[in-house]
This record gives C-alpha cells, sequence and structure tokens, in this order.
C-alpha cells in the first residue's frame, strides 16, 4: 500500500515501493546511463545542488542585506537578474541561498526518517506479534494526520525553529511510509531461506536483519527516499510559506515566496523565481525516481 | 461483510484515539505558552497569567487534564476555543462544511478529470495525446500547492479579474437574496481554491488511471469481448474501464490526507475560512482545544476516507462482494 | 466431395507476420484451406505452429505488431473480410463467425455477471432491448446445459468452475446462430472427464444448428472422434490436410507421422505431443528449404534447397512434402497408425 501521508498532493501517488533487488546502485547508474530523461532529472538536480553548495561564491550580492533606501521591491535588471524583494534584497542571490537552506534541509531529514523508518520498521516486521501490532499502529495514526498539520502543531508549539530541529521535526514526521516499506520488505526477507539457513547456522538476529535482510530492501528504499526529499522539499517551503520556517533573515525558497506574497500584484517576481526552483527541483526529482522505480521494475499501483 | 466492517471500524477509532493522544501530549509538552495572544503581551502580569491556566485547568498534571480532556471528548464536548471563547464545536461547525465542499469539489473534478484524460492516454499509450498529458501530468504533480495556488491568485487578481480571489463569499451581498443567487455566488468562490486543488489531483488521478487500463489491456477476456462484435469504444469504455477504476477507488481513499493538506495551503491563500485556514489560525494562537479538535477531525476524515474507499471497492468488485 | 457452392470460408495464402523491431516473426506463413458449411473440420500441430494466430486473423484480432500481409485472402459466405471496414468485421465477430478460447478462467471479464456477458452480444449484434437479450442469455445457458439458467445467469465467473466456464463462452459463441465456430483448443484447461463433456457438447451443438467449426487442439483422438477433415499445421503454415479417416490410415508427411506416433493409445492420458525429436525452431527464423528438415529422419539435399510446395496426393489429400513427389524414397510409406 503506498504511503497516504504525503507532504503535498504531489506525493500522494509516489511512494510504492520499487522491487527488491541487491545491488541498487549499480543498476540505478545503468538506468541513468540508458534513460535521457532521468539522465536530464539527475543533471538538473546536479546542477541546482551545485549551486547550492557553492552560493556564496556565484552569489553577487549578500543575500541578507538591503540594497537600496529606497524599499520597493525591484524588478528583474542588468543588476537584479531576478529582481529584488521588497527589502530590496536581491532576488537571485536569496534564491541561491535559499537552495542551501531547502536542499540541506530536506536531504537530512530524509536521512533522518529513512534511519528512523527502516529500524522501526525492521523491528516490527522481525519481531512480529504483538510488538508488530503496536509498533504499526503508530505507524497508521502518523499515516491518518495530514503531515502539514502535524507538523505545524509541533513547529509552533515547540517554537524552535533552527535549522537543526527543523532536520529532526521533518524527519520524524516523515518515516512511516519508510517503516512500511521495510516492514514489508524484513517479512519477504524472513521468509526467504538464506535468513532461515543463517539464522539456523548460529547468527545473532540482528546480525541475520543488517547483514541478510536490509541488504534486500535498498533498492525501493533509494527510490523512496529520491521521492521523500521531492517531499520534504515542497513541506519545509510550504511551512516557510505559512510563516513557519528558518528564522529571518535567513533565506529559505518558502520563506521568500512568502515574503513575496504580500506584494503579489505589484512586484510578482519575488514569488514567481523561487517557486520555478522549487517547482524545478522536485520535478526533477519525480520524473527520476519514477523513472528509477519503472525501470527497476516496481508496480504503478496501490494493492486492492 | 458486516464483520468486516465492525473490524475496520474498531481499527480506525484505535488510529483516531492514537492521533489524537499523541497530539495532545506533544502539545502539552511543548514549552510554548498556550493563550498567545494575550501572554505574549509583557505587559500580562504572573496573577493574570495564572489565573487564566487556572480557567482551562492547565495548572494540572498533565495526566490529568488528558483525563479530563478524553472524558469530555467521550461526552461530545470538544471544549472551549481560547481564542474564540466559544465551544469549540461551535467554532468548526462553519468551517467543516466549508473544507467538506472544497475538497469534495476538488475531488469531484481531479477525478473526473483524471479518469477521463487517463482513460484517453491508456487507450492509445504512447500517442501524441498520451505523450502530452503524460507530460502534463508530471509537472503539475511536482508544481508546489501554496505555489499554484499563488500563481492562480496573481493571475485572476492582478490580471483577468473575472472571478472572486478571496473569501466563501460575497460579503455584500444581503442574506435576503435568494438562495440561487447565494449558491451562484458560492460556486463562484469556489472555483478556484478548487480547481487549484483539483488541477493537482488531476494530475495525480491520470497517472494513475492511465497505468490501470493499460494493466488490464492485454486480458484475455476483452480479446474474447472483441471477438464477439463489442464495438471498439464500449470494450474501453464497459470492459477495460470498468476493472481499471477498481484501483482507482482505492487511490479516492487514500487522497483524504493529501486533500487535507493541500486544503491547508489554498485556503489560506485563498482566504477560504474552513479547516484549514482556521488550523493554521489556531497553531499561531496556539489554542489548545481547537488545534486538538481539528487534528481529532482530521484523523477521523482520514480514517472514514479509507473505509469508504473499502466498502465501495468491495460493492464494485463481484469477487469481494461474493467473497 | 462439396461443391464450391458450399464453401463457407476460404482462406487463400495467409500470412501474418510479427514485426518486432528488426525481426520479423513469420507466424502464419501462406496458409490455405476452405470450410464447408456445417463441416467439422480440425487443425493440429505443436505448440508455436500458428494455429491460434491463424483462428484470431480469420477475426482480424491481431494486434501490432502483428500484421495480416498484403496478399492474403479471407473470403466469407462471398465476402472479402480483408477489404471490409472495422465496422464491417465487428458485424461479423461473434454474429456470422464465433471464437471459443483456450482460457475459460480469463476469458469473461470478472466483474460482469455471466448472463450480461452472453446478452451482451444479442445488444450488440441483434439490438435486443435489455430484457429480450436477457431471456435469450437465460436460454442460450440452458441450451449448452447449465443447470437452473435463470438463476445462474445472475452468476459472475469466479463463481463458475471451469468448465461451466466454458460453457457460457460456447454459449456466447452462439447466440446469434454463426454459421462458423472457431474453437481454439477449448478443453486444454480443463480436466478429462469435462473435456469429454465440453467436445459431446460442442458435438451435439453443431449437428442441431448445422454450424461448421474449425477445432484447434492438441489432441489427435479429439480429432479422430469429431472431425470430418484436418489440417496439419507446422511452421506457419498447413503441411497436410486430408480427410479424418484417410489421414489417419495414410499419413503422407513425415510430421504428421510423428504427431500420430506420439498420440496416446487409448486409456493412456497424456496431453501433449510431445515425442518428435527437435524443437520448432523460431518463428523470425524458419531454416531454407522444407522448415521440419531439421526433425525430419527422411531430409535429404532437396529438402534443404527447395521448399515443398503442396502436392496432391488424391482424395482431397495433399502434404507438403516432397516425399510425395519422390515416392521410391518414402520407405516407411506404409506404416499407418491408428
Ligand atoms: N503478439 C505476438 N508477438 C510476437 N509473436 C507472436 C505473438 N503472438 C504469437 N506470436 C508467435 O507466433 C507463433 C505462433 O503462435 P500461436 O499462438 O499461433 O501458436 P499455437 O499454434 O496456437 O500454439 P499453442 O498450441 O501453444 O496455442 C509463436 O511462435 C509465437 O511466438
Ligand atoms: S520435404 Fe524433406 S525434410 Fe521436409 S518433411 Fe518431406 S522429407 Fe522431411
Ligand atoms: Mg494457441
Amino acid at each position: 500500500m503506498p504511503d497516504a501521508t504525503p507532504s503535498s498532493l504531489a506525493a500522494f501517488a509516489d511512494t510504492e515501493p520499487a522491487p527488491t533487488t541487491p545491488g541498487a546502485p549499480g543498476r540505478i547508474a545503468a538506468v541513468l546511463r540508458r534513460d535521457p530523461a532521468a539522465t536530464v532529472a539527475a543533471a538538473v538536480l546536479l546542477l541546482i545542488a551545485a549551486a547550492a553548495v557553492f552560493a556564496p561564491w556565484i552569489a553577487p550580492f549578500d543575500p541578507a542585506l538591503p540594497l537600496d533606501v529606497e524599499a520597493r521591491a525591484q524588478p528583474p535588471s542588468s543588476i537584479h537578474w531576478l529582481g529584488t524583494d521588497p527589502l530590496t534584497r536581491d532576488l537571485l542571490s536569496r534564491i541561491l541561498f535559499g537552495a542551501r537552506v531547502s536542499l540541506g534541509i530536506s536531504f537530512l531529514a530524509v536521512l533522518v526518517a529513512t534511519i528512523v523508518g527502516t529500524a522501526w520498521g525492521a523491528l516490527a516486521g522481525y519481531v512480529g506479534g504483538w510488538v508488530d501490532r503496536v509498533l504499526m499502529s503508530v505507524v497508521d495514526a502518523g499515516l491518518a494526520i495530514p503531515r502539514i498539520l502535524l507538523l505545524l502543531g509541533i513547529v509552533a508549539f515547540w517554537r524552535t525553529l533552527s535549522a537543526p530541529a527543523l532536520v529532526v521535526v521533518l524527519g520524524l514526521t516523515g518515516w512511516f511510509g519508510a517503516s512500511r516499506l521495510v516492514r514489508a520488505e524484513v517479512q519477504a526477507a524472513r521468509r526467504r531461506d538464506f535468513a532461515i539457513a543463517a539464522r539456523a547456522s548460529g547468527a545473532s538476529p540482528a546480525r541475520v536483519l543488517v547483514r541478510h535482510v536490509l541488504p534486500h530492501a535498498m533498492t525501493p528504499m533509494l527510490v523512496a527516499a529520491t521521492l521523500g526529499v521531492g517531499q520534504v522539499v515542497v513541506i519545509e517551503a510550504g511551512l516557510a510559506f505559512l510563516g513557519y520556517g528558518v528564522a529571518a533573515p535567513a533565506a529559505s525558497w518558502g520563506n521568500i515566496i512568502r515574503d513575496g506574497r504580500e506584494v503579489l500584484a505589484t512586484a510578482w517576481w519575488v514569488s514567481v523565481f523561487p517557486g520555478i526552483a522549487l517547482a524545478l527541483t522536485v520535478l526533477a526529482i519525480n520524473v527520476l525516481g519514477d523513472r528509477l522505480r519503472a525501470a527497476l521494475g516496481a508496480p504503478q499501483l496501490p494493492a486492492p | 461483510m458486516a464483520t468486516w466492517l465492525v473490524k475496520r471500524l474498531a481499527q480506525g477509532l484505535v488510529v483516531i484515539v492514537l492521533t489524537t493522544t499523541i497530539t495532545f501530549f506533544l502539545i502539552h509538552a511543548a514549552p510554548g505558552e498556550p493563550f498567545a495572544g494575550l501572554l505574549d503581551d509583557p505587559r500580562t502580569t504572573q496573577q493574570m497569567r495564572d489565573a487564566h491556566r487556572a480557567r482551562y485547568g492547565l495548572d494540572r498534571p498533565l495526566v490529568v487534564q488528558y483525563a479530563r480532556f478524553v472524558a469530555s471528548i467521550g461526552t461530545g464536548n470538544l471544549g472551549e476555543s481560547f481564542t474564540y471563547h466559544r465551544p469549540v464545536a461551535d467554532v468548526l461547525g462553519d468551517a467543516i462544511p466549508r473544507t467538506l465542499l472544497l475538497m469534495g469539489a476538488a475531488m469531484l473534478v481531479g477525478f473526473a478529470a483524471g479518469i477521463a484524460l487517463g482513460t484517453a492516454q491508456g487507450a492509445r499509450p504512447g500517442g501524441w495525446l498520451d505523450r502530452i498529458t503524460g507530460s502534463m501530468a508530471v509537472l503539475v504533480a511536482s508544481l508546489p500547492d501554496f505555489w499554484l495556488a499563488l500563481l492562480a491568485l496573481l493571475l485572476f487578481a492582478a490580471t483577468w479579474r473575472i472571478l472572486p480571489v478571496s473569501g466563501f463569499s460575497d460579503p455584500t451581498l444581503s442574506a435576503s437574496a435568494p438562495l440561487v443567487v447565494r449558491a451562484g455566488d458560492v460556486l463562484r468562490h469556489l472555483t478556484l481554491p478548487a480547481g487549484t486543488l483539483g488541477l493537482l489531483v488531476a494530475a495525480i488521478v491520470s497517472r494513475y488511471q492511465r497505468a490501470a487500463l493499460i494493466d488490464v489491456l492485454p486480458e484475455p477476456w476483452l480479446r474474447t469481448a472483441r471477438a464477439k462484435g463489442v464495438p471498439r469504444h464500449a470494450v474501453i469504455f464497459r470492459h477495460a474501464l470498468r476493472n481499471a477504476l477498481l484501483p482507482t477507488i482505492t487511490l479516492g481513499g487514500l487522497a483524504v490526507p493529501a486533500l487535507l493538506g493541500g486544503a491547508v495551503f489554498v485556503e489560506v491563500t485563498f482566504a477560504w475560512q474552513g479547516m484549514g485556514s482556521l488550523a493554521v489560525q489556531a497553531v499561531g494562537d496556539r489554542d489548545y482545544p481547537l488545534v486538538l479538535a481539528i487534528v481529532l477531525l482530521s484523523s477521523a476524515l482520514v480514517v472514514a476516507g479509507a473505509i469508504v474507499a473499502d466498502v465501495v471497492h468491495a460493492i464494485a468488485d463481484p469477487r469481494q462482494r461474493h467473497a | 466431395m462439396t461443391s464450391p457452392a458450399d464453401v463457407l470460408l476460404r482462406v487463400t495464402d495467409l500470412r501474418t507476420h510479427f514485426h518486432l523491431g528488426g525481426e520479423v516473426a513469420r507466424a502464419v506463413d501462406g496458409v490455405s484451406f476452405d470450410i464447408h458449411a456445417g463441416e467439422t473440420v480440425g487443425m493440429v500441430g505443436e505448440s508455436g505452429c500458428g494455429k491460434s494466430v491463424t483462428a484470431l486473423s480469420l477475426l482480424r484480432l491481431v494486434d501490432p505488431p502483428g500484421r495480416i500481409e498484403p496478399g492474403s485472402r479471407i473470403e466469407f459466405e462471398g465476402r472479402d473480410l480483408l477489404a471490409l471496414d472495422n465496422e464491417g468485421i465487428r458485424r461479423i465477430r461473434g454474429n456470422r463467425i464465433a471464437m471459443v478460447f483456450q482460457e475459460p478462467m480469463t476469458a469473461l471479464n470478472p466483474v460482469f455477471s455471466i448472463g450480461d456477458q452472453v446478452a451482451e452480444v444479442a445488444r450488440v449484434h441483434a439490438g435486443a432491448s435489455r430484457k429480450a437479450a436477457w431471456e435469450r442469455a437465460v436460454e442460450m445457458l440452458n441450451l449448452v446445459g447449465i443447470p437452473d439458467p435463470r438463476e445462474r445467469a445472475k452468476a459472475y465467473p469466479h463463481q463458475l468452475s471451469g468448465g461451466m466456464r466454458q460453457r457460457v463462452l460456447i454459449a456466447m459463441a452462439l447466440v446469434m446462430n454463426p454459421s462458423l465456430l472457431i474453437a481454439d483448443e477449448p478443453t486444454t484447461a480443463l480436466d478429462v472427464t469435462i473435456q469429454a463433456q465440453i467436445l459431446e457438447l460442442l458435438a451435439s451443438l453443431q449437428q442441431k444448428l448445422g454450424l461448421a467449426v474449425l477445432l484447434i487442439t492438441h489432441d489427435l483422438g479429439v480429432v479422430a472422434e469429431v472431425t470430418s477433415r484436418v489440417l496439419v499445421m507446422y511452421g506457419g503454415q498447413v503441411v497436410e490436410r486430408a480427410p479424418v479417416r484417410e489421414l489417419f490410415a495414410n499419413p503422407r508427411h513425415p510430421y504428421t507421422r510423428g504427431l500420430l506416433q506420439a498420440m496416446p493409445r487409448l486409456g493412456d492420458h497424456r496431453d501433449r505431443l510431445a515425442v518428435i525429436p527437435g524443437t520448432v525452431p523460431p518463428p523470425t527464423r524458419w531454416p531454407s528449404g522444407c522448415r521440419f528438415r531439421d526433425r525430419c529422419p527422411y531430409a535429404w539435399e532437396r529438402c534443404a534447397t527447395e521448399a515443398p510446395p503442396e502436392y496432391p496426393a488424391g482424395n482431397g489429400h495433399g502434404a507438403r512434402c516432397h516425399l510425395v513427389d519422390e515416392p521410391a524414397r518414402d520407405v516407411a510409406l506404409a506404416a499407418p497408425v491408428a
């Protein structure tokens, strides 16, 4: 069954498991070589990631520095390629620095979610019985609250909006789908002979799990994590859009869009350009994730 | 079927209780204070704070508060909103139908368009329609909902001005205006929010429907249908689609949390006074009872969506009906 | 012998090829035969020799990358089926020519009741009302021996056994009183007692309704029992044709002889013909000359260089084998198996 807690509408159909085959990295590289759409998507992502990493060197202006006394958003010009925001900060620079925040936070959050989800799902799938039922009902509950509501609750009430705190919070609200996936893989692997054989030969359960069972969950996890980054980028931006992102004056794509919301009618560029960056990133991730999933032969439909 | 339904309802109840409990402790254990507006004001004295906390029972131990919360929910009382000083049920009374209207309209539009497009695509995979619609769907499905809403706002508020971009109805319209006029007014206000949300739904549904149809096309019973002289359109629409709609029904149930999440942004952007914008506001005000009630209702909706989808699926699929 | 006037179906040089990227699979490659009104013709051959593709071609049900090649001719009741537009061939399907497939478990749509599926034929071809079509469906279900047809019509495919489903498919095929029924291995998927019942049913219906039947099967025993003429297929071609008795008494093609030798004796039920050594080559790479020569014990140089035409052997008997042309080489000619 697909993950039912998407960060946004864009994601709700996107987390069916990819098939289980070891050697995922090699096969993914093969997909990238063969499939032009996947190659382009990967190249776009690399470019965006590079822009994020090298923002301090390539950004033309200080992203936090108002440049003009006349406090009005400037339209795109030869000096400010993408214009400025209402505080006359250079938009291109803010978007470049925003990429650091948006992508960095999302990537790390997915890492957290993957670790938590793997541990949780592996435990449930491996131990089984009532432990499994209890652990999985927590997952069901997590999947039954729209993620944005859960996040709003946590973020607003906890009032801690440092970037690391955001990573943790985004990670802790995003592992439910991953845990289901891992649980299913573990259950399937447990039934396979080699895990049984390994256990019979006296290996400890933890060792069997890590050495024999989890490697089979690699491919679906990688695909799910790829798509997961796309979801978190959107949800992080959404939170910032609602005013619960990283604190000003730091830029994230979401809070730039928020800054532009008030001046939408007079300065469309402030919201539109960071939105394009956001959409392009998500598009590239979705295309890449889809192609990987298709190439690795995963089902496209939810189980009835 | 009856025992199955009872079991599903029981499972759903467990989920709802869990979500509410988790949220309850998350909120109360948080370092922030309730009554954001009032208590953040530096002029508020400690005495006023304490009086306020006592009034809502927030000075009691957390477990006691939880017990009281559960007891009150058990009697159907959702508590009193900190910010509105009215029963939560009253505050939500107006908001819920608006959100349901928005979600319902978005689902209707999104599934109708998505199924139509996906079917047209799946009937001729690889054709020009399939390729164009397919790329559009991938693109649209990648657009963040709040940004798409902003774009719509930008186009319709600043450029086209043919549809209202904010609110639920025209405040200048007299309440004594004929029902048709008022309904028409709501419908006009609904168009952009529901259209935005519906567009996103359509993008996803079309991809599912396409895959579902392509999945059934090689089935031998479709060859039987052709061999008995059923016209091509009936082979696709009667025989293939009827089967290919089954997974889409499941998708309908799974879409509820996503629609609720999307509704939050769309409501905020278009000032649609529903549960989503209320949630954002309640969170900002740290209005505990209101937030808890919204979480409770949302998870109930999600659970209900999944059960309804399963029931509809079971009714639509004779293999399950007679199982 | 029948006069040309009763020729119901005349297939001339039918070639159906699958264009698979660079390769071409010549699944059916120059098949010609006639079927006369009211007769039962058997079509036998190993798996992959093109029987199903031939059958599907008759109703133009072959999908791309498959294609009926130009130059092929299919005349039915005096009409050129390959010249009809889509609507024209649709009016033939299920109406004048009906088809029953091999897999009864998957040949019925799981979400419609069997009554609906039988009734649909009357609705699309006779424009019958919902009620009239349903009545017709019940009548047909009764005809094919489904007990309590009025109730059973409301059942769904998953509620029926394989044999019952095959009866439903036969009922569906006969709604419009077609003049030709193509039955593609209608009993292969069923167990032995059910097979016999279905064959009996087909034979009795054929008598009662006077329809012609093209019966495709692996089972020469079935052929011996219910058909009057036989077409033996190999490599996408008809390699031998003969009246059934003649074929069993005097097989001329080494492939046919192999099939007959592999035929199970009474009481010995094997349903696959496996004794001929070697396998059918892939249809993308037929051997030059005679397509059977890799597996043929008689093969000599001529077989490799010259594709055998169909040599007439008298009495409506013919075989695509140079042995007919050079009987001296046919040392085992008198080894019939019956
Ligand atoms: N859709 C297709 N695409 C490519 N090749 C095909 C297709 N359908 C059939 N063929 C090829 O055509 C050849 C003849 O197939 P056909 O199904 O007619 O065999 P058959 O005689 O009916 O065998 P069986 O006894 O197994 O039913 C086979 O080699 C098969 O691989
Ligand atoms: S033509 Fe030659 S190879 Fe072919 S069947 Fe006859 S004898 Fe055998
Ligand atoms: Mg066949």
